[in-house]
């Protein structure tokens, strides 16, 4: 074995970065997408309103390119789980995997349902083949219990002891419902009705803001907005109770998401922006109390700050600064886009159409990139927030990842891997959304050879 | 029976509907490359997509399923294969992300040009990552996985054994995948598809039959204790396999490819469960023996409680969907 070498942690996280960066995007379209498309499949069927079954077929065809990138970008990372990680799967395999188990299976009634779903065009009974659409949204609550499940459990470990530096008295169940998972999991289940609440609206505001102003476009926005405009409206909420917890359940998280370096005993500020160089916070903008009620709820409470624990077992300076900044960036995104739901639903109350707003319209458009951006953010926030722990108080990461320098290699291949697909994706989906405009059958028949050859037959 | 035996064996089980299933899919990459140009090869195409389109995600996750498992139940064989078995792990799962994105990306190609530039590199894919998942079967099965430390990155798997195993484990795929395929002609009423695909289903059959008996000396050489045992305890399932290929054959050369199919599959999971069988007790073979890996009792149980829920929620709904795709009505509604 080679000698601990905690370089090769650089490329490791780097590739960890890359692989559930892109897949925690892909997968809220698995979670949401479906409750969107089963609103518009409803509403066509009531109504016999073929704009709105339209829809449901063109997102549902969507659905399938982005649920496949998701199902495989989802199995390097069980790959990676081993590969990049050994001793932390070695040591607490046992302890941690039940809930990966189990979202195993809901991943299966995933995949079982959604081809079911995309088969079922046509060849099923129509409330038959939109209440498919039922179990897929449920087994998405299901896989995202299961994986926050895993992740709060890094963040909040229970279900096991360590004695005599070995893991004994293993409960997995105590391990999956660990003290963090509700509040994570309803914090990340959320998120991903605004990601692709706003991100489906702002293909639709695209085209809005194009000139093309019709019903297809205007039920296209308005039913994933409005799903992303409830849900943003409750994120705050959530996010803001699940943060209660950080004082208690961890307390180095909380100091550099506050970048606090000492402890306030009370009144804590709140310092807006800022980096910390040289142990000291530089830049930074003090609103005195708000730190404390913030972070606790009451002016009064004190807050940790970094100086407090050994530098070995927190974020350093540098750590800490960017879960600072990734933790306001990401309230700031979060209440830009509580303020256009806002918007949108007072202009509507006064009567107004916001969808004849081009400022309205614009910053839709941008409400798509900035809630991808949010839940980067988020999960930046959480992840490099828990560092130097891979299982937090428990095992340092650089105790847990592969001592390989082949890592460098596979971080690089699969940069370029993961850069194609991202591409081929875009470009995909751009000429499916090109050629429907144009007028192209809703199916889109694969173009297996020049047209004048019958395919198939 | 011990209860590391009972998860192991639902793990095995997975291992054995990931070859069938997932081998299916996987195969029909073979016949997919060698169709021939756009214009020739578009009907073999358009086939292979109405016959993996809707069900290969589903039979994907038959993976997620065993490593899930393998890390749960096993979590320091998994930790050894993953530090041993770094480039056949990795190419495998770089080929897995590829095949499946690119055969998204083929369904819903703008062009002739786009649709083979993703079919080329699903086709391709389709090759490489049963090869080194087979690489890394053949890897476990002749000890060269340690528990403890790493094995050596390229010489724990470039050996005849992990050449035998990725060789055998991309032809009983492309079987699979011809008798699948002649089956769902048939059910299409192609006749002219059905006769090009129980061409190539015979000589893939052939090919994995000789393949296999190619095998016996590499094997008896490179991984004794697997040799011994495939020819002792599991010799009676090496037989059933080898009896079932043949069964399966004859019923193709007897243009009876439903029941082809069930042959095929009963020859292909029989390769599978023997390899379990000679391999048994050890997990990794020479290394590690089932309960040297295992994790914690009460995780142990919470895992065949975990297999209990999939048995009764996703057997039924995966039985559906093959239904479904499997019934006359879609070829009506299909090609209105």
């Amino acid at each position: 074995m080679l000698a601990a070498d905690t370089s090769v942690l650089i490329p490791a996280r780097w590739q960890m970065t890359v692989s559930l960066g892109t897949h925690i995007v892909l997968s809220c379209f698995g979670v949401a997408f479906p409750a969107m498309i089963w609103v518009v499949h409803g509403r066509g069927i009531r109504d016999s309103d073929d704009v709105a079954l339209g829809l449901a077929k063109r997102w549902s065809k969507v659905a399938a390119v982005l649920f496949a990138v998701g199902a495989v970008s989802g199995t390097i990372l069980s790959f990676e789980m081993g590969l990049l990680w050994p001793e932390f799967m070695r040591r607490f395999g046992d302890v941690m995997g039940v809930p990966f188990a189990l979202e195993g299976i809901a991943f299966f009634l995933e995949a079982i349902f959604l081809g079911i779903y995309l088969y079922g065009w046509g060849r099923m009974p129509a409330r038959h083949h939109r209440a498919v659409l039922v179990p897929i949204a449920l087994s998405g609550v299901l896989g995202t219990f299961c994986i926050l499940a895993v992740n709060s459990w890094m963040n909040s470990p229970t279900g096991f002891r360590v004695v005599d530096g070995k893991i004994t008295d293993i409960n997995p169940w105590a391990a999956m419902f660990n003290h963090a998972v509700w509040l994570q999991f309803l914090h990340m289940w959320i998120a991903t009705f605004m990601v692709v609440g706003f991100c489906v609206a702002a293909v639709y505001a695209t085209g809005l803001l194009r000139g093309r102003d019709d019903r297809h476009h205007r039920l296209g926005f308005a039913v994933p907005f409005a799903f992303a405009a409830i849900a943003s409206v409750a994120q705050p909420l959530v996010g803001h109770v699940a943060g209660l917890r950080l004082a208690s359940a961890q307390p180095t998280k909380l100091a550099a998401m506050e970048l606090n370096v000492e402890t306030q005993q009370r009144r804590a500020p709140l310092t807006i922006g800022g980096v910390i160089i040289g142990g000291e916070v530089r830049f930074g903008l003090d609103i005195p109390l708000l730190g404390s009620v913030i972070s606790r709820n009451n002016p009064n409470a004190s807050v940790p700050g970094l100086a407090d624990f050994p530098e070995a077992d927190r974020p350093n300076d540098q750590l800490a600064t960017m879960v600072h900044l990734s933790f306001q960036a990401m309230v700031g995104s979060g209440l830009a886009l509580v303020g256009l739901s806002a918007w949108y639903s007072l202009r509507r109350r006064r009567g107004g159409d916001p969808l004849a707003s081009r400022r309205f319209l614009a910053a839709a458009v941008v409400a798509g990139p900035l809630a991808v951006v949010a839940l980067e953010l988020g999960w930046m926030t959480t992840e490099l927030g828990r560092q130097p722990w891979i299982v937090y108080r428990v095992m340092h990461i650089a105790d847990a990842v592969a001592h390989d320098n082949a890592i460098w290699v596979s971080f690089i291949v699969l940069v370029f891997v993961y850069g194609g697909m991202i591409t081929g994706a875009v470009a995909v989906m751009r000429s499916m959304a090109r050629r429907w405009r144009e007028g192209s059958s809703l199916d889109l028949p694969t173009p297996y050879s020049p047209p004048h050859v019958p395919v198939g037959e | 029976m011990s209860l590391e035996i009972v998860v192991a064996a639902i793990m095995f089980t997975g291992v054995m509907a990931y070859a069938v299933f997932a081998g299916a899919d996987f195969g029909s990459g073979v016949w997919d490359l060698t169709a021939g140009g756009p214009q020739r090869g578009a009907p073999m195409r358009s086939l292979i997509d109405d016959s993996i389109g809707p069900v290969w995600e589903a039979n994907h996750v038959w993976l997620i399923f065993v490593l899930v498992y393998l890390w749960t139940g096993f979590p320091q064989a998994f930790a050894a294969l993953c530090e041993t078995l770094f480039v056949p792990l990795t190419l495998a799962g770089l080929g897995i992300v590829l095949r499946g994105s690119a055969f998204a990306f083929r369904k819903f190609a703008p062009t002739v040009a786009e649709a083979r530039f993703f079919g080329a590199i699903f086709a391709a894919s389709s090759i490489l990552t049963p090869f080194f998942l087979g690489a890394v079967a053949g890897a476990v099965a002749s000890g060269r996985v340690p528990l403890d430390g790493r094995g050596d990155r390229w010489r724990s798997w470039a050996t005849q054994a992990s050449v035998v195993g990725g060789v055998l484990a991309v032809l009983t795929s492309a079987f699979l995948a011809a008798v699948f395929l002649t089956a769902e002609a048939a059910r299409q009423g192609n006749t002219e598809l059905v006769a090009a695909c129980r061409r190539r289903a015979l000589i893939a059959g052939v090919l994995t039959g000789l393949a296999a008996v190619a095998g016996i000396a590499p094997l008896r050489h490179d991984a004794p204790r697997l040799f011994d045992r495939l020819t002792g305890r599991a010799l009676p399932i090496v037989l059933l396999s080898a009896v079932a290929g043949v069964v399966s054959l004859m019923l193709l050369w007897r243009e009876r490819p439903k029941r082809a199919r069930v042959a095929a599959v009963v020859a292909v999971a029989a390769v599978v469960a023997g390899w379990g069988l000679a391999q048994y007790p050890w997990i990794l073979v020479d290394a590690a023996r089932l309960d040297d890996a295992a994790g914690a009792r009460a995780t142990l149980w919470s895992l065949v409680g975990v297999f209990g829920l999939a048995a009764i929620t996703v057997v039924p709904a995966l039985g559906y969907l093959y239904w479904l795709t499997q019934t006359a009505i879609g070829v009506r509604a299909k090609r209105p």
